[in-house]
């Protein structure tokens, strides 16, 4: 074959990709878009085992036998509340392949011909894939709950970083400069290095700044890809690697303009007046392991807010439910998805206001809430709903806290200040269905709760919910 | 080295198409997108099976087993995970 009509195929495939890409502009031809990505990478594998001799094919398909089962089998046992731990596991074994790749590349025998640009990409390749593997499997352990969700500070933590990071730097040139091949006990140190640093990274980082995170990684592990890539000098690496480092980058931004904080910011744990809300973190994981602890007996003053609560949704036309994290760790989900269509057939107007940083990744409060059987036009962004707060009749909070706190917008000097929030402060009146009057990550505390018109149900959100069902 | 110019040609160009594109996914999809393109950054996949096509020595072997595993895990996982939730947006009136 010549290689005009190699370059045509390798096109065709990256065109595939960029297909299914442009099909995720709605959630009618996302499937499509899915099923062709998929079958570009099939197509793309075949033509690699069609134009090279594979000389040990069971090797081969053994692995890939492997790979598949595990694969196919998690996937499908996988709750939609533990997708963000699946997919920085993922990431982490994406980060795996590659840095072995490198490895394998640098040190073969093949190596002695690398060309500079080709031996520099794949010191990077092997940097940021081993980085991405240990970050994903702090990330993911986080995520999974199996780690502690509190950030973990070392320290001299920042230094140490930076420390870290200006030694792989060094180790690489050296390494670089090596005549041919590359020694295999200093890529070895670079690869631990490279390892630490993922590790040190990620343990700084807590619960809610986990979007941010995870879509980091994202694009880190996209452009492991790609550099790995240029190593081997595969076209449809390299362009599949850069789109997928394009998506993580956009997303990362997506999540810090959501938190008005800059990506170094979260990074290096620098937060205005993290002092107090170090001490004040706690409250998330307190929402997460006692919401059994509060089966207790309604005192009368709760009953009331019930009752209370009641009569302003008789009352009230249009309604916007906003729904945070809180909610998905009481499992409430599908008991407010059963009131909003309870409220649906006395003929009120129920929408879902998603905050971009509601849940664990990007996006995550959405696949929560379309499991929970949600018409998707029902669930609107933040940007296109903050207008309607104005003639909205009930705005019900349901476990979330920071991304309806008023004080991001009235002051200025706490960790939130300038953080765009849901504007539920606007709406006639407000329901609180939170666990307790504690405030939410930031530590800051939430004056929604203390207006006059604001109705406050504190406890399981899953109980609170199913009594309102009940009075109905 | 021509090539090394179109690798990173292609790089720019993928780069550049896919901004494109995915900022115009909205936030709904966040999630299955991310789901997606980490199966695609599995491609290296690709690279894990050239490591088969030239003679290589038994620890090599394990290596690229071990990489082949790992991508394979990562792409099916992906694709079927983003589809099982690509199945769950619908309408209200897709669902009677």
């Amino acid at each position: 074959m010549s290689n005009w009509l190699h370059l045509l195929i390798d096109l065709s495939v990256i065109t595939l990709f960029f297909v299914g890409f442009y099909k995720f502009r709605h959630p009618k031809g996302a499937r499509t878009g899915n099923l062709i990505a998929a079958f570009a990478i099939l197509t793309a594998c075949l033509l690699v085992l069609y134009r090279h001799d594979i000389l040990d094919p069971g090797f081969v398909v053994v692995a890939m036998l492997i790979g598949l089962t595990a694969g196919w089998i998690v996937a499908i046992k996988v709750d939609m509340i533990q997708i963000p731990a699946m997919v920085a596991f993922q990431h982490g074994a994406g980060g795996v392949a590659v840095f072995l790749i490198s490895f394998v590349e640098l040190t073969g025998v093949t190596s002695e011909h690398l060309p500079t640009l080709g031996k520099i990409s794949g010191l990077l390749g092997l940097v940021i894939g081993a980085a991405t593997f240990s970050g994903s499997m702090i990330a993911s352990g986080k995520l999974a709950n199996k780690l502690n969700q509190k950030p973990t500070v070392l320290p001299r933590h920042s230094l140490l970083l930076l420390g870290l990071f200006l030694a792989i730097f060094a180790l690489a040139i050296i390494t670089g400069r090596y005549e041919s091949q590359a020694n295999v006990y200093l890529l070895t140190l670079l690869l631990g290095l490279s390892i630490l640093l993922g590790i040190i990274f990620s343990i700084r980082i807590g619960g809610a700044d986990m979007p941010v995170l995870i879509s980091f990684l994202n694009a880190t592990a996209g452009f492991a890809a790609a550099f790995c890539g240029v190593l081997i000098q595969n076209r449809l690496l390299v362009a599949c690697g850069a789109a997928v480092a394009a998506s993580g980058s956009i997303l990362t931004h997506i999540m810090c303009k959501a938190m008005n904080r800059s990506l170094i910011n979260i990074f290096v744990g620098i937060q205005q007046g993290s002092a107090t809300s170090l001490k004040q973190m706690t409250p998330e994981s307190d929402k997460e392991k006692s919401p059994e602890t509060l089966d207790a007996p309604e005192t009368p003053e709760e009953e009331d807010g019930i009752v209370r609560a009641v009569t302003v949704l008789k009352n009230s036309q249009r309604i916007v439910i906003i729904p945070g994290y809180g909610m998905a760790l009481a499992k409430a989900q599908f008991k407010v998805v059963e009131m909003a269509g309870r409220l649906e057939k006395m003929d009120k107007d129920v929408k879902f206001a998603i905050h971009p940083v509601a849940g664990r990744m990007p996006g995550h409060m959405n696949v929560l809430l379309a499991e929970a059987d949600v018409d998707y036009d029902n669930l609107v962004e933040m940007d296109d709903i903050n207008s309607e707060f104005k003639e909205t009749d009930l705005v019900i909070v349901v476990g979330a806290c920071d991304v309806v706190n008023p004080a991001a917008i009235d002051s200025t000097d706490t960790p939130i200040s300038g953080m765009p929030i849901l504007l539920a402060n606007e709406a006639k009146a407000v329901v609180v269905c939170n666990l307790d009057e504690k405030p939410g990550y930031s530590g800051v505390e939430n004056p929604l709760y203390d207006m006059p018109k604001t109705i406050k149900l504190f406890g399981d959100a899953k109980n609170t919910v199913t009594l309102l069902i009940e009075a109905l | 080295m021509t090539e090394l110019i179109i690798m990173l040609f292609v790089f720019f160009f993928s780069f550049l198409i896919g901004y494109l594109f995915i900022s115009k996914v909205p936030q709904l999809l966040h999630t299955p997108l991310m789901s997606m393109t980490n199966a695609i950054s599995a491609v290296t996949i690709l690279g894990a099976l050239l490591l088969f096509s030239v003679e290589t020595t038994p620890f090599e072997k394990v290596i690229g087993v071990i990489a082949i595993a790992m991508a394979t895990f990562n792409v099916v996982g992906g694709f079927v995970i983003t589809d099982r939730m690509l199945k769950l947006f619908k309408k209200n009136s897709d669902m009677e």
